[in-house]
């Protein structure tokens, strides 16, 4: 099982949790993974098969998209970020 | 017992000396002045570096580090520089030469001196404890001076960035800020205090920034920065742009200009207890739009007003970013180029990934698709 790290704004799709585990060998199939056991946060990065475009996905500290995509590889030892963009700074 | 004038004759007949001409004859040759600093500042020779004879044999091998190099070394009359190198022979440099006459001749003859710029004593004693740091010293010190950076908002983010750029010295800040001071703001945003609840931010930073140090700059904007208006606070001339806007249109818009421009952007977000910093770094490295093509939707983008945030967490943010623009400034180290520092502030934990340019980038990619501004407002919203 893989390490995924859940970013905080998508926490409550999580039940809370700040890291999830995921089974498969490549992106894809963790990803696929991730939807059947967390569906609410699997649906939020990953839908029809694509990556959602504001989720970055880094795997051993490599974003995917610089590598081979969906493809990338990923072991069970693996750490796999999901993050999208925070905006918050200034707050009012 | 020998006496200084017996010592001085007969080491002086232990080293070479050379004149000025036969010196600037020398090829590749590092001038080294050993006089004090007072002197210093009353005018060197060009290219001269200064290592106080007091300092010499523990600076010189930093300074000149390879020992076949060429060693003019000089005071003010030549007899100081005699005694120096005779000290630099035994340290093995090859080839010593003493200035014979030294500044005062070299002065005399009408050759090229420059002045130092150099730091009044009030700053000398000021800026102390950077002036100790190799890394940093009075040139650095004097590159602080002299940069210009922009605050984007000046909020939780932008207390901490512009306290700690003012007592380090940063010579103009500009603060980009609509808001009034507020007390849900005094949980974070240290910049501002009981004293300015109702007063803009602006104005209370300012109070904040030359109640610790007078000396700087500081030029407030108390607007919303927008397309419209960010062209007119950019011609005022930025160096660098701390970005701790709140929203994402402002992220994308500050992306685009500092691209277009080639102003580096300290980037630091944060949401309840997780952080980002990186620097974009134009066309050297990735831009925001290279990480983040595209904004989350609305609803995946809480602000901290929506979402809250633990108060220390923009203080520990702000400052990794005051860190980032101090050495940029100072130009010194590494600088989060292409590197996203990820901080989670509840685990104690700092992650690092890598990012990369995107060929493809709208704006900074080899075919730009955006090269004006945008409805940034609309972009985010899709």
């Amino acid at each position: 099982m893989t390490v995924v790290r859940v970013p905080p704004v998508l926490r409550a799709e999580a039940g809370g949790a700040r890291e999830v585990e995921a089974s498969g060998d490549t992106v894809r199939a963790l990803l696929e993974d991730l939807s059947a056991r967390v569906p609410a946060l699997g649906t939020k990065v990953y839908a029809e098969g694509e990556l959602q475009s504001f989720v970055n996905v880094y795997v051993d500290g490599e974003d995917v998209r610089t590598r081979d995509g969906l493809d990338t590889p990923v072991r069970d030892t693996s750490t796999v970020i999901l993050l999208p963009a925070m905006a918050g700074g200034r707050g009012r | 017992m020998t006496t200084y004038r017996e010592l001085l004759a007969k080491t002086r007949g232990e080293i070479d000396e050379i004149d000025a001409r036969g010196a600037r004859a020398l090829d590749g040759a590092a001038w080294v002045d050993i006089r004090e600093i007072d002197e210093w500042q009353e005018g060197h020779l060009p290219e001269a570096i200064h290592v106080p004879r007091g300092n010499l044999e523990s600076r010189i091998e930093t300074a000149v580090p390879d020992k076949a190099t060429p060693v003019v070394l000089y005071c003010a009359s030549g007899n100081r520089s005699v005694f120096g190198a005779k000290t630099l022979n035994e340290l093995g440099y090859d080839h010593v030469y003493s200035l014979a006459g030294g500044f005062t001749d070299w002065k005399r003859n009408g050759l090229d001196i420059v002045m130092p710029r150099t730091l009044s004593p009030e700053k000398r004693t000021r800026y102390s404890r950077h002036l100790l740091i190799p890394e940093i010293g009075e040139e650095g010190q004097l590159k602080l001076l002299d940069s210009r950076i922009l605050l984007i908002g000046a909020g939780g983010l932008g207390s901490p960035a512009a306290l700690y750029l003012a007592a380090a010295g940063v010579g103009k800040l500009g603060i980009i800020d609509a808001d009034i001071v507020d007390e849900t703001n005094l949980q974070r945003q240290i910049a501002h205090s009981l004293d300015t609840l109702g007063t803009p931010k602006v104005d209370s930073a300012k109070r904040a920034i030359n109640g610790l140090n007078p000396d700087v700059d500081v030029i407030g904007y108390r607007e919303r920065l927008t397309s419209e208006n960010i062209d007119r606070i950019l011609d005022d001339g930025w160096d660098i742009i701390v970005d701790g806007a709140d929203n994402f249109p402002t992220r994308y818009l500050v992306n685009d200009a500092s691209v277009w421009r080639g102003i580096p952007v300290v980037h630091g977000s944060i949401y309840r207890f997780e952080g980002q910093v990186t620097v974009f770094k134009p066309h050297e490295g990735p831009c925001y739009r290279c990480l983040f093509p595209e904004p989350p939707p609305p609803e995946l983008a809480p602000s901290c007003a929506e979402g809250g945030v633990l108060g220390v967490l923009p203080g520990i943010v702000g400052t990794l970013q005051t860190n980032e623009a101090i050495k940029l400034a100072a130009e010194i180290g590494e600088p989060l180029v292409g590197r996203l520092l990820l901080l989670d502030a509840l685990a104690t934990e700092f992650n690092e990934v890598r990012i990369e340019r995107r060929p493809d980038c709208p704006v900074c990619g080899e075919h730009p698709s955006i090269t004006e501004y945008i409805d940034y407002v609309e972009f985010c919203a899709r």
